[in-house]
């Protein structure tokens, strides 16, 4: 569904995404992880248009989208969030969330209603006339997925919608986010909360200073020696191995 | 809106439509075209800046364009200024695109855009200072042929109604803006352009309409001032002065508001007349307008101080908390 082939692209001398190739396939949630500054946002603007990749391609339902500015990109189908919230503040939740549906119908009693829906479906149904900026930080986390979710993508790039968010409400997000899986979007995700990463995504790649450096099962992936020294360091694996045959 | 909306909005035009019938006075009727006026200058602007972000600081450019567009085609080729009239708005939407689409393919935004705007409006002072077709610094002048057919009136009301009725029509454009994917799309592009775009809003495409929109409107306003006053020079046509009234007249009432325009030039206006003789009333005050220009920005002063989103922003306030309790 998505492929992206050799990506690469340089701010000044560092090179934040280097060569990266990424597939995700239908009915797939695949994660993103990496320590902070690996190039994951950066990867994700790249694909969403709102970088133009210095080399390399992105490929989405077998036509290119590289380069392409960010509506067009929403209009192929892929739509992201913003790992930093960035409401409509003074437009009501309503109000945001149908500027999402109206990327589907101009009739303003279609979107209204697409729009109730989605926040619905959100948990978002007793603040719909709330202004967005009066929401709780985990109530703009929804709002962001809310908005996304009425344009009706096909593929979902959500960069840490959990992060900032308890335990309990990492948990109605992971809810959430499963049943948009099983409404038919295919989801990408960035993510630090690994109880999320682990119990949503069947595919984890790894970024590490614009690398990946490894991909596989979550499972897998947390397991493999060069993605623990990757986040702990240099000889973090071997360490822990010792630490954990004297137990 | 509550049901109260069309009832009030109802009663507010039957108000305007009577008022002359009221009020008597040349003078009465003269104020009255100068705040609806005013208002519809502010409207258009309003469009733009209020509802859409895009804060113009050079609005007159627009208004100076329509005016002298229809009052050359009326002076110098005999054009009815009945028909000229659509040029003027032709000439303003011409001039709204070409400045969308030259500072937005730039990625001009903000206070760059505004400085901007402030600039062409300039430049069109200076070319028409300088170029023949317009006489230059001495003006044009129209010649007195008073008739309806010549859209020239000797009774100030008409020109009320005129200003009316392009007041009416620029709030009913802005209401149509609160209801529609357009405004909506401009309302989101106001608030935050990165997620507009990444909801699917083609912001460059938008902005152009908009401002397009805004520079007609307000390009058909400069004909209606030159039939009145049948006059026109470059410092009226391109002052800064008009540029910052139509800002002021809505950011006072509320921008991004459909009334603001209206309830912001009617304060001004009332406000600025009550100043206008106050330094007469005091015993040994040879000059009197510095006072009356001190007391008027006091309160210009005061309102934005303490109603940051207009005088609609004060109302909506108390609205809510009525409906609350």
């Amino acid at each position: 569904m998505l492929e992206v082939r050799g990506l690469s692209k340089s701010f000044g001398g560092l090179a934040a995404v280097d060569q990266v190739s990424v597939d995700v396939g239908n009915n797939e949630i695949v994660a993103l992880i990496g320590p902070n500054g690996a190039g994951k946002t950066t990867l994700f603007a790249c694909i969403a248009g709102f970088i133009k990749p210095d080399a390399g391609s992105v490929r989405f339902l077998g036509s290119d989208v590289t380069g392409l500015p960010p509506h067009r990109v929403c209009a192929r189908g892929i739509a992201r969030t913003f790992q930093i919230t960035q409401p409509f503040a003074r437009l009501s939740v309503l109000e945001n969330v149908m500027v999402g549906a109206y990327h589907t119908t101009r009739v303003r009693r279609e979107a209204a209603v697409r729009a109730e829906e989605v926040a619905r479906q959100l948990g978002l149904a007793r603040q719909l006339d709330m202004r967005a900026d009066a929401l709780t930080l985990a109530g703009r986390k929804r709002l962001e997925l809310a908005r996304t979710l009425a344009t009706r993508p096909k593929l979902l790039l959500l960069d840490e919608v959990m992060a900032g968010l308890n335990p309990i409400e990492v948990e109605e997000i992971v809810r959430i986010v499963r049943a948009i899986r099983e409404g038919g979007v295919v989801i990408l995700l960035i993510e630090h909360v690994m109880q999320a990463v682990v119990s949503l995504a069947e595919r984890v790649y790894v970024l590490s200073n614009g690398h990946i450096i490894a991909n596989g099962s979550p499972a897998a992936i947390t397991a493999d020696p060069s993605v623990i020294e990757a986040y702990l360091g240099h000889g973090a694996a071997a360490r822990l191995k010792r630490g954990s045959a004297h137990a | 809106m509550t049901r109260r909306g069309p009832i009030l909005g109802g009663l507010g035009v039957l108000a305007l439509i009577a008022y002359p019938w009221v009020f008597r006075s040349n003078y009465a009727i003269n104020v009255g075209f100068l705040i609806l006026f005013a208002a519809y200058l502010g409207q258009t602007w309003n469009i733009a800046g209020g509802f859409a972000g895009q804060t113009s600081f050079g609005h007159v450019v627009f208004f100076g364009v329509g005016a002298y567009v229809s009052t050359i085609l009326q002076t110098a080729y005999g054009v009815n200024p009945w028909i000229a009239w659509p040029f003027s708005a032709f000439a303003g939407a011409l001039v709204g695109w070409l400045i969308g689409v030259l500072s937005y393919r730039a990625g001009l935004k903000g206070s760059y855009f505004a400085l901007i705007t402030l600039a062409v409006a300039e430049v069109g002072r200076i070319v028409a200072n300088s170029v023949p077709i317009t006489k230059g610094g001495l003006g044009i002048l129209v010649r007195a042929d008073y008739g309806a057919a010549n859209f020239q009136f000797r009774d100030p009301v008409w020109f009320y109604y005129v200003a009316l009725a392009l007041c009416l029509l620029a709030m009913f454009i802005a209401w149509r803006l609160t209801r529609t994917r357009f405004g909506a799309r401009l309302a989101a592009i106001r608030e935050n352009e990165d997620a507009a775009q990444a909801l699917g809003i083609d912001s460059f495409r938008e902005k152009v309409k908009c401002l397009t929109l805004s520079g007609g409107l307000c390009g058909a306003g400069g004909t209606v001032y030159v039939q009145k006053y049948l006059y026109i020079d470059p410092s009226i046509a391109f002052g800064v002065d008009k540029s910052v009234e139509m800002l002021l007249v809505a950011m006072i009432g509320g921008a991004g508001t459909v009334l603001g325009p209206l309830m912001g030039s009617g304060v001004l206006h009332v406000v600025g007349e009550l100043t206008r003789d106050l330094g007469n009333m005091l015993p040994g005050v040879s000059n009197a307008q510095p006072l009356s220009i001190i007391v008027y920005g006091a309160v210009l002063i005061a309102i934005v101080a303490w109603l940051p989103d207009g005088l609609m922003g004060l109302f909506l306030r108390h609205s809510k908390e009525a409906r609350r309790a």
